[in-house]
């Protein structure tokens, strides 16, 4: 299996789109050698604009660009854009609703030895509660890129959320990328996996590991968390016994709250939630990490056979 | 819309501003109206003399910015808005209802003509800054003003946004502190003084001006040195009185957020003239 950056996808792309399209600005923080946008400033030195230490001037620096008819793309860690800069994302950028694209590396528990103050498992939950917000977890390197053309191209607030590590290559993810769609990876009818992110190789694996039990586990790829691909759902709701979610991120909030409440409201059907305990995380590798809070495809299998005897026993 | 140059009949337009204030506010039974009537001669001045812009055509590129970063003081923001032929002055009593234009912050949804949607204090600098830097970037003539409040200039976005203006040489941006020394719970020197205000500034690294923000000639000199300033942006420290013109109001912490009672209205009224 090939490892590559979810954020070097974003930084690639970002000197693609603006080679094409002059009113592409790139603003960084403070932390371009660490979201890889150093790549842009070296290319392009007059569209790109290091802040410094200060996300919330950022923020509302590039909001100012995008009322002028910019496509500036403000850039810092996943922690700092949702929980630091969260006022000017709401205020400056959701609420007049202009085209400022967020690109956040280093999201969720993958983030690794920094610790708990930098490992962010909330930024999804914040970030959809925003009006006008678009929020993109892409799942590897190339779909990554793909997502990072895809919001320069959608009119409006992107939340693009990477992460810090290496992460599988999955050929099934490629082949395009567009906003509010998911992706089918594998049919089964017994119960459906939805995973954003990451998790998508657990998800895979998970399938994999159910098969060997018997158990057909659709798997559906939700790199768009809002808006909600609510045809793909509706129909998991209905053809399967349940509804597995896997994200690298609170359980509060984010994908798998999102998917419980839209089945709840159109076709009521068992939700389990596969991501981090409402508690905060700590110092340890990636792999360590993901294990020890419970993100593997071990978790997802686990949480699909209780899906299964609840949905016998009723 | 007449533009001029002469300071009487800048003060006439001010007047009539004041006026609509106390009865926009009077009408909401809530608002601002301290911080609005310490800011009229600095609006009246950027609106009807120094800013390049044209109410027919709203969207100008290459018009000059203004932002109300304090949006707090929309009452007085809308009056010259509505003076100056943006909106119309028969609605100012409309202000905070439902379904109003005349919404209780600045918003760009409801008045397209607002250069931004404020209220959140710290913000309105930052958003100066990017469009200021639009603005070069397109090589437009385009200039930017900003009014901050003074107890806004507590926020630590304003200094962050301060250390990024020189640093990026924005010149053709002008930061103005309504300074009417009071805040929603008090006297700024009593809740968190912000002196030495203009050696901040300085010290940050912009062309730094001192002046009576109610005297209109000053504030015309103030612009034009301002627009003269190459390399680096301007900030005007405006010093002013909260609630001015109505002398109940002057200098009163009440009047930071309490809309008057009709009568004080009526009061208010005869006072202003």
């Amino acid at each position: 299996m090939q490892f590559k950056r979810t954020r070097q996808g974003y930084a690639d792309a970002l000197i693609e789109l603006a080679r094409a399209n002059p009113r592409i600005l790139v603003l960084d923080s403070d932390v371009a050698k660490a979201t890889k946008t150093c790549d842009f400033a070296e290319v392009l030195p007059d569209r790109f604009f290091n802040c410094g230490v200060q996300e919330g001037n950022m923020m509302s620096v590039a909001a100012g660009l995008a009322i002028e008819g910019f496509i500036p793309f403000a850039t810092t860690f996943a922690m700092f854009a949702s929980t630091r800069a969260a006022d000017q994302v709401r205020n400056s950028i959701a609420y007049p609703k202009v085209n400022v694209k967020i690109g956040a590396t280093h999201g969720g528990i993958s983030t690794g030895g920094d610790g708990a103050s930098h490992q962010c498992n909330e930024d999804i939950a914040i970030m959809r509660s925003f009006p006008n917000m678009t929020v993109l977890v892409p799942g590897d390197y190339e779909e990554a890129r793909l997502a990072t053309c895809a919001a320069a191209a959608w009119k409006g607030p992107v939340y693009l959320r990477f992460g810090r590590g290496q992460y599988p290559v999955m050929e099934e993810i490629h082949g395009g990328f567009e906003i509010g769609k998911a992706k089918l990876l594998r049919p089964g009818n017994d119960l459906a996996i939805v995973s954003t992110g990451i998790m998508v190789s657990e998800a895979l694996a998970a399938a994999t590991e159910l098969e060997k039990q018997g158990v057909a586990a659709r798997v559906i790829h939700m790199p768009t968390v809002k808006p909600l691909d609510g045809d793909v759902l509706l129909a998991a709701a209905r053809e399967t016994r349940g509804i597995v979610t896997a994200e690298e991120h609170s359980i509060i909030g984010g994908l798998g709250e999102a998917v419980a409440a839209f089945v709840a409201q159109t076709h009521p059907a068992f939700v389990r939630r596969v991501g981090v305990h409402d508690v905060f995380g700590e110092s340890g590798r990636a792999d360590e990490l993901l294990t020890l809070y419970g993100l593997r495809a071990a978790n997802i299998v686990e949480q699909a056979l209780q899906i299964l005897d609840t949905a016998v026993a009723v | 819309m007449q533009q001029s140059k002469d300071p009487r009949q800048l003060q006439d337009i001010c007047r009539r501003v004041r006026r609509h204030i106390v009865e926009m506010i009077t009408a909401a039974k809530s608002g601002h109206p301290g911080g609005s009537l310490s800011a009229v001669e600095i609006l009246v001045t950027l609106y009807f003399d120094v800013m390049r812009h044209d109410p027919g055509n709203p969207k100008w590129e290459d018009r000059d910015r203004f932002i109300l970063s304090k949006g707090h003081g929309c009452p007085v923001l809308y009056s010259v808005m509505a003076e100056a032929g943006y909106t119309p002055l028969d609605k100012l009593n409309t202000l905070r209802r439902l379904g109003s234009i005349y919404q209780g912050h600045p918003d760009v949804r409801f008045i397209p003509a607002l250069e931004a949607s404020t209220g959140s204090l710290g913000e309105g600098l930052s958003l100066g800054l990017g469009m200021a830097l639009a603005a070069r970037l397109d090589r437009r003539p385009t200039r930017v003003y900003v009014l901050l409040g003074d107890g806004e200039s507590q926020e630590g976005q304003i200094w962050e946004a301060a250390m990024f203006g020189p640093y990026h040489k924005v010149d053709n941006l002008v930061a103005i502190v309504d300074y009417n020394k009071i805040q929603l719970d008090g006297f700024v020197k009593d809740i968190m003084d912000l002196e030495p205000l203009a050696e901040k500034w300085r010290a940050f690294g912009w062309h730094t001006l001192e002046i009576d923000g109610h005297d209109i000639a000053a504030l015309q000199a103030a612009f034009a040195e301002a627009a003269a300033t190459k390399g680096k942006p301007a900030a005007i420290i405006a010093h002013t009185v909260k609630g001015k013109g109505v002398s109940f109001m002057e200098n009163n912490p009440k009047y930071h957020g309490v809309a008057p009672t009709n009568d004080e209205m009526v009061r208010a009224l005869a006072e202003i003239g």
